[in-house]
């Protein structure tokens, strides 16, 4: 292993390490948010495989988080705990169901159009469920018993939330590592860089992009099965393009095309958010958050082009010049973890 | 439903899609002629609805006008924010990756949204018509029809005809229509495409305004308004085709069509069934029914 | 020795090698205007066939057509003897057909190697193996060396591809378009911005490409094309004016008129 991918490995077994020590500092408050901020990153990670690695910009994966939840909550019987062994692969398949079928209609179109379209698909889920009784309208759903795993697991303690979601974390951050530098992944990243060549060397490209899409879509519904248990209730602002647009930010807040950048981003954007919410530090004006978070978007997308990930590359070209730049933007079929 | 009640719902499609159309149009062109994508395209549209709340005692303290007259203050101070708003923000927007636009302006929305919310509240408004347009209008024997629903066909009708009429009769019209397919061709020839592009802006935001001027009466004025156009305005130029006037021109009837009639036949599916027509649309023609 | 036919046709047959594209009455349409008119030619393994015209002749979008980027108005386009008119690119391109851009589609951001190695995991892709690392992958990795060392870029594998000088960058456009291992390649002005050495380079690797494959070239540089080509089709306005070996289009009266300016 080159040094480069060695400290990425140590960067990330770090943050993971730190996760799992830090609810014995942690209080009440300070778990929930972070297994919070745990499944927006598993978000983001599902979001970094279209945009970072296939270069999809999708501004609809809100709407996969939220059929993954709804499914989790709709499928629970009311009088008894479900099994999470079909409760869980349930609520995947039904995000993946629709992403494909998204998918398949999306991907005919390109560029701008694309944006639009999975930003438009995401509005109909959401009025599916806003407008329809199906999941009990506006007000949501409640999961009054939340699924087990047999004997072995439930899901009531927080502690317990904590710690499977970071496994859920660890699982998925690893799988996609490993699925960037297969055969598959290397496909994904040439598509990104130039589509028609990839289509004259002889790839079949929608068929790569539509399977993108679609783990992608069964990854954000994963996320989904791990909110609606978490809080034991679901409603439609869940798929709602405000948080389409925030993924989108945390994914280039860290930095597109890393694995890393995803887990960074979703942790800078969750507690600036935190921070501007806080009533301590902004009192009354606390409550136009929005503000602070919106300015704080446009400047660091307009002055942090790679990203926070790139923040050390960016100090370091400053410093000692070009050539160390050019050597991190090398990809030798390793991937970007 | 009756024939005069049908009829009353034919004419209320056609307003509200003509609305839709003026507010697309505005995208689309920003679009179409300067690449950029514009999430904050909606918000001009809020801002015009509570421009006409907020304005309308000011304006009648000040100079004693009434509704025509916070029109007409609205509309300079929207080319005014328009052209400064290009100035400071927008220009540096064309060479960028369209993701970066998408959640540049999307910040902007956010922002727009809170000073809004600082200036003149969160609350929900109502807006009154002028005295001449209130009231209703027999058409024929069969039925009435509110005067001020048909002041805002009137006018989205009267702006369009504008709009084609700069675009393919004027000089101006011809330079924006060159420099959207050749920038530097332009650009060569001596003409200033960055004061084009400046005015082709505010003239997109100060169409969006007044359409949110115009339709506050009848809409109501809240804080989700601007998001709830915007994505209808995408769906708008997406069926379209981005860039095409005369494709958001169909679309925007179509789609007023869809969801008007829709909300009244099958109240529980209306929301979805825009987005139904746009995927049957896309299934059909994925670049959208017209090209630029 | 090949004849002038007036049929835009082109007729080697006495040579009695193998046609492994052919391509009748391509026709291309765009509204009123017509881009390719009525183009048959045939390409034969152990043949370079150069296509060459004026701009807006044509020659794009008669390669386009042949790769399967757009597809004829008219026409018909077999390959290996199959029709595949109706196929899709990524199809053609499985079936033994490789094409070179006239601008370079190589990856900067990835190394040489990589490049060609992605290039040639199109003919092996097991996609589903997915936890199985892509640049350990035997059979693209030695395709790739091949690749490289046959368009001779073997020396620079680990650099990134965007620091390539151009010529190097042409190269590895040619690389990548063997990397698959086609039987016809189609390339479109492989010579363009190079300098002496490197097209002498480039015509070298030509001559010893041209044995095993079919080859279309389609190129503005005359010296180099009149050097290498065994067969000529000249294009313009769509249509084809003369073909035949490069002796018989330097002497045809009708090319001279019409593009090499009389001689």
């Amino acid at each position: 292993m080159n040094p480069e991918d060695r400290s990425k490995l140590m960067f990330v077994a770090a943050a993971f390490a730190l996760l799992a020590l830090y609810p014995l500092v942690g209080g009440e408050f300070g778990v929930d948010l972070a297994t919070k901020i745990m499944i927006y990153a598993i978000l983001a990670l599902s979001l970094e495989l279209l945009v970072g690695t296939t270069g999809l910009v999708c501004f609809g994966q809100a709407a996969f988080f939220g059929i993954g939840a709804y499914v989790a909550v709709l499928l629970s019987p009311q009088d008894q705990p479900a099994s999470i062994a079909w409760l869980l692969p349930a609520s995947v398949a039904a995000a993946g169901l629709y992403a494909l079928a998204v998918g398949a209609l999306s991907l005919r179109t390109k560029g701008v159009y694309f944006i639009m379209v999975t930003l438009a698909f995401a509005q109909m889920a959401y009025y599916v469920f806003h407008d329809t009784p199906v999941g009990g309208g506006t007000d949501g759903i409640y999961l009054y018993i939340k699924p087990v795993l047999g004997p072995l697991l439930e899901l009531d303690g927080a502690l317990t939330m904590y710690f499977v979601t970071l496994g859920a974390l660890v699982l998925v951050f690893g799988l996609l590592a490993v699925l960037l530098r297969s055969r598959f992944g290397r496909a994904l990243a040439g598509i990104r860089v130039n589509e028609q060549r990839m289509r004259a060397t002889g790839f079949a490209t929608y068929t790569y992009k539509l399977a993108a899409f679609t783990l992608s879509g069964a990854l954000a519904g994963l996320a989904g099965f791990l909110f609606a248990v978490k809080d034991g209730y679901v409603n439609p602002e869940m798929m709602s393009w405000h948080l389409s647009g925030a993924l989108l930010i945390m994914i280039i807040l860290g930095g597109l095309g890393h694995l890393r950048g995803a887990l960074i981003g979703a942790f800078a954007f969750a507690l600036l958010q935190e921070f501007f919410k806080a009533e301590a530090i902004f009192g009354d004006f606390a409550k136009h958050w929005h503000l602070g978070l919106g300015l704080v978007i446009i400047v660091s997308v307009a002055l942090l082009p790679r990203g926070l990930v790139g923040v050390p590359g960016q100090i370091r070209e400053r410093l000692v010049g070009r050539a160390s730049r050019r050597a991190e933007t090398v990809e030798v079929g390793h991937g970007q973890a | 439903m009756d024939l005069a009640s049908f009829l009353i719902q034919c004419l209320n499609s056609l307003q509200y899609g003509l609305l839709l159309f003026l507010v697309a149009s505005g995208l689309t062109l920003i679009f179409g002629i300067m690449g950029v994508i514009n999430l904050a395209h909606g918000s001009f549209y809020m801002i015009g609805a509570y421009m006409a709340y907020a304005l309308a005692p000011i304006v009648g303290s000040a100079f004693g006008g009434g509704f025509f007259a916070t029109l007409f203050v609205g509309l300079v101070l929207s080319v005014v924010l328009g052209y400064v708003l290009e100035w400071v923000f927008y220009s540096y927007l064309y060479e960028r990756e369209h993701l970066q636009q998408v959640l540049m302006t999307y910040g902007l929305i956010l922002v727009f949204e809170e000073i809004r919310s600082l200036l003149v509240g969160d609350d929900v408004h109502g807006v009154q018509p002028p005295d001449i347009l209130t009231g209703t209008i027999a058409l024929g024997d069969v039925m009435t029809y509110p005067v001020y629903r048909l002041f805002i066909s009137g006018v989205c009708i009267a702006l369009a005809l504008g709009m084609y009429w700069v675009f393919s009769r004027t000089r101006m019209g011809m330079m924006i229509r060159a420099g959207a397919s050749n920038r530097e061709m332009v650009q060569s020839l001596g003409i200033d495409i960055q004061f084009l592009y400046r005015v082709v802006f505010a003239a997109g935001v100060a169409i969006a305004v007044l359409a949110g001027m115009v339709a506050a009466p009848v809409s109501s004025v809240y804080p989700g308004m601007g998001n709830s156009v915007l994505i209808i305005c995408f769906v708008v130029v997406v069926i379209g085709g981005i860039g095409s006037i005369r494709g958001a021109l169909l679309a925007a009837l179509l789609i007023g069509f869809v969801d008007t009639l829709g909300k009244v036949l099958l109240p529980q599916a209306a929301g979805v069934l825009v987005y139904v027509l746009m995927a049957l649309i896309l299934l059909w023609k994925p670049d959208g029914l017209f090209k630029a | 020795m090949a004849r002038l036919d007036a049929h835009n046709k082109t007729d080697t047959g006495d040579r009695g090698s193998e046609v492994l594209l052919r391509s009748q009455g391509i026709t291309r349409r765009w509204g009123g205007l017509v881009a390719v008119n009525q183009v048959s030619l045939d390409l034969q393994r152990g043949t370079v066939h150069a296509v060459i015209g004026t701009n807006g002749a044509g020659k794009s979008t008669l390669i386009n057509i042949l790769s399967g980027e757009i597809p004829p108005s008219e026409g018909r386009v077999e390959l290996l003897g199959r029709d595949v008119t109706a196929w899709s690119q990524p199809r053609r391109a499985q079936a033994g057909l490789g094409r070179s851009y006239q601008r370079n589609t190589i990856y900067p951001s990835f190394t040489v190697q990589e490049n060609c190695r992605l290039a040639a995991q199109a003919r092996h892709p097991h996609p589903w193996a997915w936890w199985q690392r892509a640049d350990r992958c035997p059979v693209s990795v030695a395709a790739a060396r091949l690749a490289a060392e046959q368009a001779g870029v073997q020396d620079f594998m680990d650099r990134p591809a965007g620091l390539l000088s151009h010529g190097q960058k042409r190269q590895l456009e040619i690389a990548m378009c063997l990397a698959t291992t086609p039987q016809v390649l189609l390339l479109d002005e492989p010579l363009a911005g190079m300098g002496a050495e490197e097209t002498e380079r480039m015509l070298a690797l030509l001559q010893q490409l041209k044995a095993e494959h079919a080859i279309l070239l389609v190129e503005h540089d005359m010296d180099a094309v009149f050097r290498v080509a065994d067969v000529i089709t000249v294009m313009v306005n769509g249509s084809v004016i003369a073909s035949g070996t490069p002796d018989d289009v330097r002497n045809s009266a009708d090319v001279q008129a019409a593009y090499l300016g009389g001689h």
